[in-house]
């Protein structure tokens, strides 16, 4: 069963923020991992680079495609999670947990609101799957 | 029976839907008068009288069987083990291609594994990919790559003056299009730490050959110094090597290269007219996942039992289609074989060997040659089995005599690609040539001066 964490918003394109405090997390959604299969490889940016809004921070590996990962929101990256080197299963065991990809300063916190909850995000992943991908 | 395919009432549809009457319509914009001119061919001949014929047509070409070659600048002759011809031979391995199927591939999966694995105990780097086409193009792919590894967003690619100069065309060839600027080879191919200067926060590489196009071996130490200045702009150290001067020099590793490729036609594969050659390419770890190519793995069955794989494989054009960085999806496995046959023929000891032979036999000529009035070694330093000769004449001049009076085929007339190097000839030695051969080559030159 796919699981739509309702502590955080969402990208059409499948990606989660969340925001703690000042800063940010983000990952891919458990219909993204759930859409890939086995994640294989995760290419994740340098920390101190700065992304915009809608611009590739990562390219996700899996057995069956090679995605591009897009920034939810306008920000610095302040770490990655280097876990996903040897254990890129994460994404697919915990994609809105141990799973992480970046942690980020968002530029324009108000980027957040402009982004799917969770419920609007569920209708999104249904329609999309509804039309086949 | 008919091999075409389709029938008088298909070509008839095809042609009405063209809209003309026959095939000879197609022709109509050739002039009458050339469109089926009289060929003036010989009479025909039997099977027996044209391999006579043909046979007396080869014998006016020169080959390495009767002339002894000095020339190199790229393409070594050196000895081939018959075991190579034998195992590349076998239908199993030269009729295969790209080995989709690990199912019913696993003799080529593991020969390019094999062959794979002994790239990078030669260059000391982790991965190696399953080859490209040549060493140009080998070297062209590790600039993308370079670029790759810098997302793109470094679009400097830094060369120096003493990489091959067909190389350094095929970078440009390759990378057209794609905005780099390619720079650094309009300096001086002696002065390698003038690179560190052209190295800036958008450069993706430095790249460098070893030993030089010149036939210097480079300073470990300036390597280093360029692999530092390279590393702390955040741009990688790309190394093209002959990979037999790495039975006896430092591997690329050593002096801190990032990306190690280079022409492995030297391993086994002969000169065959200029190819098929091979283009060797290995990589640190850390970069794996930004090589082309086809990568082999090894792994284990349901069994448990060893078995061997592609790997890797979302790198590549069929699963990241257009965000593919490269769209190189084969290799040269033949060519491969033939050096994983050779190096295991030789062994550790016997390719140090040739090397050692190569490099005393080139560092004998030089020796005798820069006795010669009007003749002296250009530049200095340690050189492998090829060295830049200043000759007291035009070197087109002294090889169509050496070709002509003596049967020798000359080095290479540096002058062709380096103004500044005019009269100075690139002089290659190896393991097969022999003493008497050099001194022969001594012989002629001085009865040059004599002749001319």
């Amino acid at each position: 069963m796919v699981k739509y964490a309702e502590d955080r918003r969402y990208m059409p394109s499948h990606e989660w923020a969340k925001l703690e405090g000042e800063e940010a997390v983000a990952g891919i959604s458990d219909y993204a991992q759930d859409e890939l299969s086995d994640v294989v490889y995760v290419e994740l940016p340098a920390v101190g680079e700065e992304f915009a809004k809608g611009e590739t921070f990562a390219v996700v590996e899996s057995v069956k495609a090679a995605s591009d990962v897009y920034m939810p929101m306008t920000g610095e990256i302040l770490a990655v999670n280097t876990e996903l080197e040897d254990s890129p299963q994460l994404v697919n065991e915990d994609p809105f947990g141990a799973g992480w990809f970046i942690r980020f300063r968002p530029s324009d916190p108000e980027e957040y609101q402009a982004l799917l909850d969770a419920k609007a995000y569920e209708k999104h992943c249904q329609e999309e799957a509804e039309r086949g991908g | 029976m008919s091999y075409v395919p389709n029938t008088d009432a298909d070509r008839a549809a095809m042609l009405e839907a063209i809209g003309v009457r026959n095939a000879a319509d197609l022709f109509r914009d050739v002039p009458e008068a050339v469109r089926f001119p009289e060929l003036d061919l010989p009479a025909p001949v039997s099977e027996l009288e044209v391999l006579r014929e043909l046979k007396e047509l080869s014998e006016y070409n020169v080959d390495l069987e009767h002339a002894p070659c000095f020339l190199g600048a790229g393409a070594y002759q050196h000895f081939v083990p018959s075991v190579v011809g034998h195992i590349i031979s076998r239908s199993e391995f030269y009729t295969a291609y790209t080995p989709y199927q690990p199912e019913i591939s696993q003799g080529t999966l593991q020969s390019i594994f094999e062959y794979q694995s002994m790239i990078c105990a030669l260059t000391g780097m982790d991965a190696a990919n399953a080859s490209h086409y040549d060493g140009a193009t080998a070297l062209a792919e590790a600039a993308v790559m370079a670029v790759n590894v810098g997302r793109g967003k470094r679009r400097r690619v830094v060369v120096s003056a003493a990489v091959h100069p067909e190389y350094r065309a095929v970078v440009r060839t390759y990378t057209q299009g794609a905005g780099l600027v390619i720079c650094g080879d309009d300096g001086n191919p002696f002065d390698l730490e003038a690179l560190v200067e052209l190295m800036d926060a958008d450069t993706a590489c430095v790249i460098v050959q070893n030993p030089s196009f010149l036939g210097y071996v480079q300073e470990p130490s300036t390597l280093r110094t360029l692999a530092k200045a390279a590393h702390d702009t955040g741009a990688l150290l790309v190394i093209s090597a002959d990979p037999i001067s790495l039975g006896l020099f430092a591997p690329p590793s050593e002096y801190g290269a990032d990306i190690a490729c280079g022409e492995g036609q030297a391993l086994g594969g002969g000169l065959n007219f200029g190819g098929p050659y091979l283009g060797y390419f290995a990589c640190r770890e850390q970069y794996v996942h930004k090589m082309a190519g086809r990568i082999v793995g090894q792994t284990v069955d349901q069994r448990g039992e060893r078995g061997f794989v592609l790997t890797l494989s979302a790198r590549e054009q069929h699963i990241r289609r257009e965000k593919a960085s490269s769209n190189i999806c084969s290799n040269e496995a033949l060519m491969a074989l033939a050096a994983a046959v050779y190096l295991t023929a030789l062994g550790k000891s016997g390719l140090r060997k040739v090397a050692e032979l190569c490099y005393h036999k080139a560092h004998y000529a030089a020796q005798r040659l820069a006795t010669l009035p009007g003749y002296e070694l250009h530049g200095q330093g340690t050189f492998f089995h090829e060295f830049p000769l200043h000759c007291p004449r035009p070197v087109q001049e002294i090889n169509d005599y050496l070709l002509n009076e003596w049967g020798i085929i000359g080095g290479y007339d540096l002058g062709r690609n380096y103004p500044e190097l005019a009269n100075v000839m690139l002089v290659c030695v190896t393991e097969v040539t022999t003493q008497d051969e050099i001194d022969t080559l001594v012989e002629a030159l001085q009865d040059i001066e004599e002749a001319l």
